[in-house]
């Protein structure tokens, strides 16, 4: 046998993996140079140009969803991230007890879940809601946004908990810090960086969401992600590649902290 | 005098009761905003529809009827409906064929991340992380681009002078199974890069003293140890390619309905709600049959995932 005989090496899955890495890249590089084009067209180049992103900025209701998509995100992300937490606390570092069964089911039952049947079953849900109380604001979009990323909260800051035992706590329990005490100086600096990730990949998850935004929002609530959808059903104009590509930007940056922040070994 | 173990037993019960308090936020919110609303689909399957759309309170079960068959409007017979027979099928085509190429796709290049040196495969991950991450609609949408008639596919195509008119892709099946398999790719390749990644190639060496092939250590060995990471993988890109809205909105025009256009219909033009929701519960049904088929798979197997 060759010398150089390789035990991992398998034929074909080097040039997959490579291709694959390049189609997964090359649409998104090609919607983001369109996006610099100074035509009017996004089937010939023109030149290069901001003008897209110009116009995307002065455009008033790309503005209104993109506040609206923030508002929504940032308020459902902080309230998941806190629910999530709770719960985590709740379902580690114990024995089994009657119940916990049932809440992992009940945590992550929103991922298993087709997202087009969650988004009709509250579109009836909160139809009727609207009828009875009159009640038609952001509510509903950010109750419906909080309760699917409680499961992606979730993740992380189990995960972190499950790797940290009770010695600490039980030290400082034995040093009389009182249990609220323990939770604000030991556990919660130690859970902090789950915590963190929890709550941008569930401010993430909310900014990206289309179709359940899309079945329960009212007239005159459009998030950015349900405003492009209108758009590219309409025709395309390089002023959404110029949105996607700020919106890709800003994407990219918390994927990046994400990812630093989770992992993070200490 | 209460005895130790009373006192014991008192601390366990009120640990497991602060427990369901601290749990509670998020239980409730979950069942107001997520479970419970499904129950109310059930519910409406079940109810005459409305003429403006919503529902009248009168049972019918009609709805139910109707996934599959169609009433003549003249002699009342019953017979399948092809509009939904097609749509059902073309969807579960679609997702069984998006989850075979993502794993034809996905199974090597997890391989090709795990067998990297270990500082370097954190860079490989990060790189299926991002577009994992980014906004479902804006690949979609970036794929709309490259395949259009004037996309960069076909310009080259023609300026090459390989074919004289762009070939349509888009608004056809291939479109929406190419915008498929391209956005859920990273969902294939994460679960199994995390099976392969704890993969004990001492094992395949034994293989290769033993005389095995390549190809023989790779079904024989590789394959059953990550077969978990497969079969998750496999799970959590057929419940969304199977319930796919965005991708046949954006790549199929309209004209190639798949399950979830089918249901906006209802619940819009076609004002049929128990309709809508029959179909709902329907498509909820087959991904309960998938998930349950994992289970059991992967509590046959006996190896756990991460």
């Amino acid at each position: 046998m060759a010398s150089n005989f390789s035990i991992k090496h398998q034929p074909g899955f080097t040039a997959i993996a490579a291709t694959c890495f390049v189609v997964l890249y090359l649409p998104i590089i090609v919607l983001v140079l369109y996006a610099f084009n100074a035509a009017s067209s996004t089937s010939e180049w023109g030149g290069f140009s901001l003008r897209w992103f110009q116009s995307a900025y002065q455009n008033t209701q790309v503005i209104d969803a993109t506040l609206r998509s923030f508002q929504i995100g940032a308020i459902a992300a902080v309230l998941s991230t806190i629910f999530a937490t709770m719960a985590a606390l709740a379902t580690t570092r114990t024995a089994p007890y009657p119940g916990l069964t049932f809440k992992y089911a009940a945590i992550n039952q929103p991922l298993m879940v087709p997202e087009i049947v969650t988004g009709v079953a509250l579109l009836i849900f909160f139809s009727r809601i609207k009828i009875f109380t009159g009640y038609s604001g952001l509510g509903y979009l950010i109750a419906a946004h909080t309760a699917f990323c409680i499961p992606f909260a979730y993740l992380p800051i189990r995960a972190r908990l499950e790797n940290m035992d009770l010695t600490l706590e039980r030290a400082a329990a034995d040093l009389y810090a009182t249990p609220w005490k323990t939770f604000r100086r030991i556990t919660l600096p130690l859970l902090w960086p789950g915590i963190l990730a929890g709550l941008m990949l569930a401010f993430v998850i909310s900014l990206d969401d289309v179709v359940i935004t899309e079945f329960v929002k009212s007239g005159g609530q459009d998030t950015l992600p349900t405003y492009m959808l209108g758009q590219i059903r309409r025709g395309v104009t390089p002023e959404i590649n110029a949105i996607s590509t700020a919106f890709l930007l800003l994407s990219v940056a918390i994927v990046t902290l994400f990812f630093f922040v989770s992992r993070k070994r200490d | 005098m209460a005895t130790a173990e009373e006192v014991a037993k008192a601390a366990e019960r009120r640990d497991v009761r602060d427990r369901w308090l601290l749990s509670a936020p998020a239980l409730l919110v979950i069942l107001l905003a997520a479970t419970g609303p499904l129950l109310i689909v059930l519910v409406y399957s079940f109810l005459t529809p409305g003429a403006y759309g919503d529902v009248k309170w009168q049972f019918s079960p009609d709805a139910w009827v109707s996934v599959f068959m169609e009433r003549d409007i003249f002699d009342d017979t019953l017979s399948l409906a092809a509009a939904h027979v097609t749509i059902f099928w073309r969807s579960i085509k679609l997702a069984v064929v998006t989850t075979l190429a993502t794993l034809a796709l996905g199974f090597p290049t997890a391989y090709f991340m795990a067998t990297r040196s270990e500082k370097t495969r954190d860079l490989w991950l990060f790189l299926i992380t991002i577009p994992f991450w980014t906004n479902l609609l804006i690949r979609t949408f970036a794929v709309l681009q490259i395949i259009r008639n004037e996309g960069i596919i076909n310009t080259i195509l023609l300026k090459l002078g390989i074919i004289s008119a762009p070939i349509q892709i888009l608004y056809t099946d291939t479109a929406i199974l190419i915008g498929m398999a391209y956005v859920y790719l990273p969902l294939m390749v994460l679960p199994i890069y995390a099976s392969m990644e704890k993969l004990d190639f001492r094992l395949v060496e034994a293989g290769y003293d033993l005389y095995a092939t390549r190809f023989k250590v790779l079904r024989k060995i590789i394959f059953p140890l990550v077969k978990p990471g497969v079969i998750a993988g496999s799970i959590l890109v057929f419940i969304p390619a199977l319930g796919a809205y965005v991708t046949p909105v954006v790549l199929g025009g309209g004209k190639n309905m798949m399950l979830s256009n089918l249901i906006e219909l209802q619940f819009g033009q076609g004002r049929n709600w128990p309709l809508g929701s029959a179909l709902s519960i329907t498509v909820m049904v087959i991904v309960m049959l998938a998930l349950l088929a994992y289970v059991r798979n992967a509590g046959k197997s006996g190896v756990r995932h991460g």
